[in-house]
């Protein structure tokens, strides 16, 4: 769906995830202030403003293609995965352990699921 | 032990993740059921019902875990058993029924489409509660 952007989001999504791994591991919440808390959250704002240009870009397109997809649940999804950053950041830095860290890799692989079953539903493929 | 003091074990350690993957849950089977009910519901009205009550019981577990009080701790005790039978009752009959359910719900064949994380979720969940319960840590260790 929309020339590989959603691919590419999905790889994004993936990477962060390891990312938010490595943080995990290294038990260093990415709190602003620090250089590297900074760069990971001004990375994962891309992410995020990445996900908002699919949702309007797949809004246009769902508004402008005449095959069969299921709308309500692809818009859905589209705008439903703009939710799951911002949460989990707030969700996560409020907590400075190694668990609250371990939210972001939930977060970050939350989006590349919710990314996989957009391309899925935008193409067709079976299930709700 | 108090009740600030209880709302913050309740939320702190394991349990942001535990509350992070149930809210997780709630939204995802909120909006399966939505959709569901509300386009095509005449297609296997008892499997979106039971999506419906998934999604709701998500909803109370999370709020419940959320709030973290010794009453709202009771009624997350409460949805995770209702949870926890859903996922079994409706995955068992799912798999030797599966004409009754045409249609995928979260808590079909134990969870599946999911990971499977439907059927382990409110056993974490129970076992948290427990841990975190006043005293417990005291007795237990």
């Amino acid at each position: 769906m929309v020339d590989g952007l959603t691919t590419t989001l999905n790889w994004f999504a993936l990477g962060m995830a390891l990312w938010s791994v490595v943080l995990v591991i290294l038990l260093r919440p990415p709190l602003p202030g620090r250089p590297d808390g900074w760069a990971f959250l001004g990375v994962l704002a891309l992410l995020e403003l990445g996900l908002l240009v699919q949702a309007v870009v797949g809004l246009a397109r769902l508004a402008g293609t005449d095959r069969e997809v299921e709308g309500l649940t692809f818009a859905g999804y589209l705008v439903g995965v703009l939710l799951v950053l911002p949460i989990a950041v707030f969700w996560s830095l409020t907590e400075r352990t190694r668990w609250g860290v371990a939210v972001l890799v939930v977060g970050c692989l939350t989006v590349a699921v919710l990314n996989v079953r957009l391309a899925q539903v935008w193409t067709g493929a079976a299930g709700v | 032990m108090s009740e600030p003091t209880l709302r913050e074990a309740t939320r702190s350690g394991p349990g942001r993740l535990l509350i992070a993957v149930y809210a997780l849950f709630a939204l995802a089977a909120c909006a399966r059921s939505a959709v569901q009910i509300g386009t095509h519901f005449e297609r296997a009205p008892t499997a979106y019902l039971l999506s419906a009550l998934a999604a709701v019981v998500y909803v109370v577990a999370t709020v419940g875990l959320v709030r973290g009080s010794r009453a709202s701790r009771r009624v997350a005790v409460v949805s995770c058993a209702v949870e926890l039978v859903g996922v079994v009752a409706v995955g068992a009959f799912s798999l030797l029924h599966p004409a009754a359910f045409p249609d995928a719900t979260v808590w079909s064949l134990f969870g599946r489409g999911y990971g499977f994380v439907p059927l382990v979720l409110p056993v974490l969940g129970l076992l948290w509660i427990r841990r975190t319960a006043p005293g417990a840590t005291r007795t237990a260790q």
